[in-house]
């Protein structure tokens, strides 16, 4: 069994608490994870300024060529983990084992980050809107207009409080060190595979120890991140979003209520797009906050809900090794009999149909975990409870709204695909504030374009652009300083 | 195993409880001595505690202590007839929502700490120093304990404000800044003592207010040894090994015999009395064992089916406490914390316990706060 060590700017902590991860079909312990108390968390956070100075001694593109290296030592090398060593498959296997998601959906989101990794100069390239990264390095400097702007770092590090149950939100931290801003990691308790995988192919790729913390560890230990770091991210139910949201020191993470809008003028084509509807519900296990959890429409809304229950209702659990697994296990004790309960209570309002019933129970319990199968569900009317529900599933419910109301009655969605042609309503689209991402067009909601900005801009949070004057003389000495 | 050298001990200590739980029960059932809660409550048992109480065991006969019976007045029927011309006090546990849990004392609160007062060594502790009291003020008794403990030992004790139950009430709204900029207003007031020129070298604290004091005086510069604290005496809260550790290492700035700081946790309620614990060290792993100050009050580790059924040793059960004294009488009561029951040794010949958290089933709803 691994036991993992607490890092502290990158100094192991053997700590006397420790969290054991164990298999969550079998048992088996799998690693021993060091905890960190809050205080101690606390305590370093004074060193945190080593951090971003120990990475602005290197240029940001320097940066860049290392962790394009840590993308292939990530990807493919075997790598220090705890007082042991993890090749990338025993990597995958343990964040199945540990998280209830199949094997090859931890191998696509290795994929996935190393896509990002080694696009990293494009992806901040479109981050930064094109700014040259020697400005944010500097504080200041020239644009090509002959301007002289200047982006002030907030923090040090950035802080992260990780969730247990979606490997795929890493993409959103890595673009942090090439920034050189110190990472604060807390990863959640099923998952603490990839922060500490990523750190350690950052270090062998010659980024400094001491700009990378991890603190496994209890809510005393998320609370100490956020309350310490001038800036962090945390993922998190309605509450945690509701808890934090207007607090410019927190970018939170919730539920995404991501959906898909069906216009007046090609619903009735509504079978073209049955496949980018399915592959919104259903792929990665429905586990993402970029999944599909509604489809609203004005028509044809029952025969869109038959039609996607055809498609996913059959599905059945199958092990994680199997490479046609479809669907992640509920780790936690009596969270997926909760959820399923919440369904059920939801289910007893009028308006509401159950599509996915006659293709049997939804809850299939284990001994030690349990699975919940994709489910479909039709509202009558966009006023019922559960038209705007998400769950840890492939869970849909497909709503019957008329386009003029639709934007008004689809709540915080963030990620929107509104297939339409309707030149009106695409405006109107493009101005709700209540979408985020915006998809005009038949995209799936999970695809993603790593080229723009995504669930807001990492630069905007992390840098703020500020007036910075100095004599006109010294503009040429600082266009090329 | 039970080492045979203090075979002896423990059975002496096991006598001196079975009479001290005898004469507990006779003045507490006793028309002339006995308080009226207890004399009323002897009218629906199916027993005679008089006659049938003899030792410890015989505790079991009673039914499980209600909380409950705490709540609310009037508080007089808890005063015994024999003590009702002395002056009275009231402290209070608990009280977030509704009523709290309301106990009487007359010396009680006294006599724990100037008896816990033994177990602090005089080396961190010097008698005649000054003390800082850094948690709990209000209805409960910490305030006015700790205060004794500081006269006792020759010392003052100066105090700062602080409402748990306002803490607990900023946790369950969800208010933390309101609650970090609350816990820097009582590290600020204790910054001030100290450095006020009083020459406190003493401090009871709970772990949380520890950790922001400490905190706080790092961004200063400063530091607890700095600010010349010797001795600390701390409980509230949970206080774990890890935690213990991280305090002595990174706070205090290492061992006793390095840092020249001192800290010993405690455990105990406005119920029971003050539980002193097993040094700490760093050989054991930074295990923390409390043990209850015999015969006035007595802990006991049992079974979560069975609350009469003690746990075997190094078993992990819910914490059962009674209180044994003239004042108050408590046939077990069960705190909402469980842990693992331990063995005695020569210092405190009676079982202890260690890894003292928050009882599994209840966890979830308890709320920590500084207190």
């Amino acid at each position: 069994m691994l036991n993992i060590p607490v890092l502290r700017w990158g100094k192991p902590y053997d700590s006397l608490e420790k969290d054991q991860v164990v298999h969550f079909l079998t048992g088996e312990p799998i690693a021993a994870v060091s905890q960190a108390n809050g205080a101690l968390l606390q305590r370093d956070m004074s060193k945190a300024k080593n951090a971003r100075k120990a990475l602005l001694d290197f240029k940001p593109h320097e940066l860049i060529e290392r962790v394009k290296k840590a993308a292939d030592l990530y990807l493919n090398a075997t790598l220090p983990m705890g007082n042991g060593t993890q090749s990338p498959e025993e990597f995958a296997r343990q964040q199945s084992a540990t998280t209830g998601l199949p094997e090859h959906m931890a191998k696509a989101n290795m994929h996935k980050n190393h896509f990002v990794l080694t696009h990293m100069d494009q992806m901040l390239d479109a981050l930064t809107r094109g700014l040259p990264l020697d400005i944010l390095s500097r504080g200041f400097g020239v644009e090509s207009r002959g301007v002289v702007v200047s982006y002030q770092c907030q923090s040090p590090a950035i802080g992260v409080v990780l969730p247990s149950n979606s490997p795929g939100v890493h993409t959103l931290w890595l673009p942090v060190i090439p920034m050189q801003v110190g990472l604060v990691l807390k990863p959640g308790p099923q998952e603490p595979w990839t922060p500490y995988r990523m750190t350690a192919a950052f270090t062998q790729a010659g980024i400094p120890a001491e700009a990378m913390a991890i603190y496994p560890g209890g809510a005393d230990a998320g609370a100490a991140v956020l309350a310490a770091c001038d800036r962090s991210m945390i993922f998190g139910g309605t509450a945690t979003v509701e808890r934090y949201k207007g607090n410019p020191k927190v970018s939170v993470h919730g539920p995404g209520f991501s959906k898909i809008l069906l216009g007046d003028d090609v619903v009735d084509d509504w079978e073209k797009y049955l496949d980018i509807m399915v592959e919104s519900v259903f792929i990665n296990s429905g586990r993402g906050c970029i999944n599909c959890s509604g489809i609203w429409a004005s028509r044809h809304t029952s025969e869109i809900a038959q039609a996607i229950a055809d498609r996913i209702g059959p599905v059945e659990p199958k092990p994680p090794e199997d490479p046609a697994a479809a669907l992640a296990a509920f780790t936690v004790p009596g969270q997926a009999k909760g959820v399923w309960q919440n369904i059920e209570a939801d289910l007893r309002e009028s308006g509401i149909q159950h599509v996915t019933e006659k293709y049997g129970p939804r809850l299939v319990e284990m001994q030690r975990c349990a699975y919940l199968r994709p489910t479909v569900i039709h509202c009558d009317h966009p006023a019922v409870a559960a038209a705007k529900k998400e769950f840890m599933f492939p869970f849909v419910a497909v709503v019957k709204c008329p386009q003029g109301k639709m934007l008004e009655s689809i709540g915080y969605t963030l990620v929107g695909t509104a297939i339409t042609n309707h030149p009106l309503w695409q405006r109107e689209l493009i101005d709700a504030t209540n979408i985020d991402r915006l998809n005009i067009g038949p995209i799936p909601t999970t695809k993603l374009d790593w080229l723009q900005p995504h669930e807001g801009s990492i630069i905007e949070f992390l840098f703020r652009a500020r007036a910075f004057q100095v004599p006109s003389e010294k503009i040429t000495e600082l266009a090329t300083g | 195993m039970m080492p045979a050298d203090i075979a002896p001990l423990v059975k002496s200590a096991r006598d001196c409880l079975d009479a001290h739980v005898y004469e507990t029960v006779q003045w507490h059932f006793h028309a002339s001595t006995g308080c009226p809660f207890w004399l009323e409550k002897s009218g629906e048992l199916k027993f005679d505690p008089l006659k049938e109480v003899k030792t410890f065991d015989d505790l079991k006969k009673f039914p499980e202590f209600q909380d409950e019976w705490l709540r609310g007045g009037p508080v007089r029927r808890w005063v015994p007839k024999a003590l009702a011309d002395k002056p009275i006090y009231v402290f209070e546990t608990g009280g977030t929502t509704g009523i709290p849990k309301s106990r009487i004392a007359m010396d009680d609160f006294r006599t724990d700490y100037s008896l816990f007062s033994e177990s602090l060594p005089e080396k961190y502790f010097p008698k005649g120093a000054n003390w800082l009291m850094l948690g709990p003020s209000g209805p409960r008794r910490l305030r006015l304990a700790v205060e004794h403990l500081a006269q006792h030992r020759g010392g003052i004790c100066f105090c700062i404000d602080l409402d748990p139950r306002w803490v607990i009430k900023l946790i369950k709204k969800g208010w933390m800044e309101h609650l970090e900029a609350y816990k820097q207003h009582c590290v600020e007031q204790a910054i001030t003592i100290l450095r006020a020129g009083h020459d406190i070298k003493c401090m009871f604290t709970t772990p949380k207010l520890l950790e922001a004091l400490a905190l706080e005086l790092e961004k200063q510069g400063s530091s607890i040894p700095k600010e010349g604290i010797t001795g600390i005496f701390s409980g509230g809260t949970e206080f774990t090994p890890q935690w213990t550790r991280f305090a002595v290492e990174e706070f205090l700035g290492g061992p006793p015999e390095e840092s020249g700081v001192y800290m010993t946790p405690t455990y105990g309620n406005t119920l029971m009395g003050l539980a002193a614990s097993k040094p700490v060290t760093a050989a054991d792993g930074y295990k923390i064992s409390y043990y209850a100050p015999q015969p006035r009050a007595v802990v006991e580790v049992v079974e979560f089916s069975d609350y009469n059924q003690v746990v075997g040793y190094g078993k992990t059960g819910r914490v059962k406490l009674t209180t044994l004294t003239q004042e108050f009488f408590v046939p077990g009561s069960l705190e909402r914390d469980e842990g693992e029951r331990e063995l005695p040794f020569e210092k405190y010949p009676w079982d202890g316990v260690s890894g003292v958290r928050p009882f599994h089933e209840l966890a979830e709803a308890t709320t920590v706060g500084v207190y």
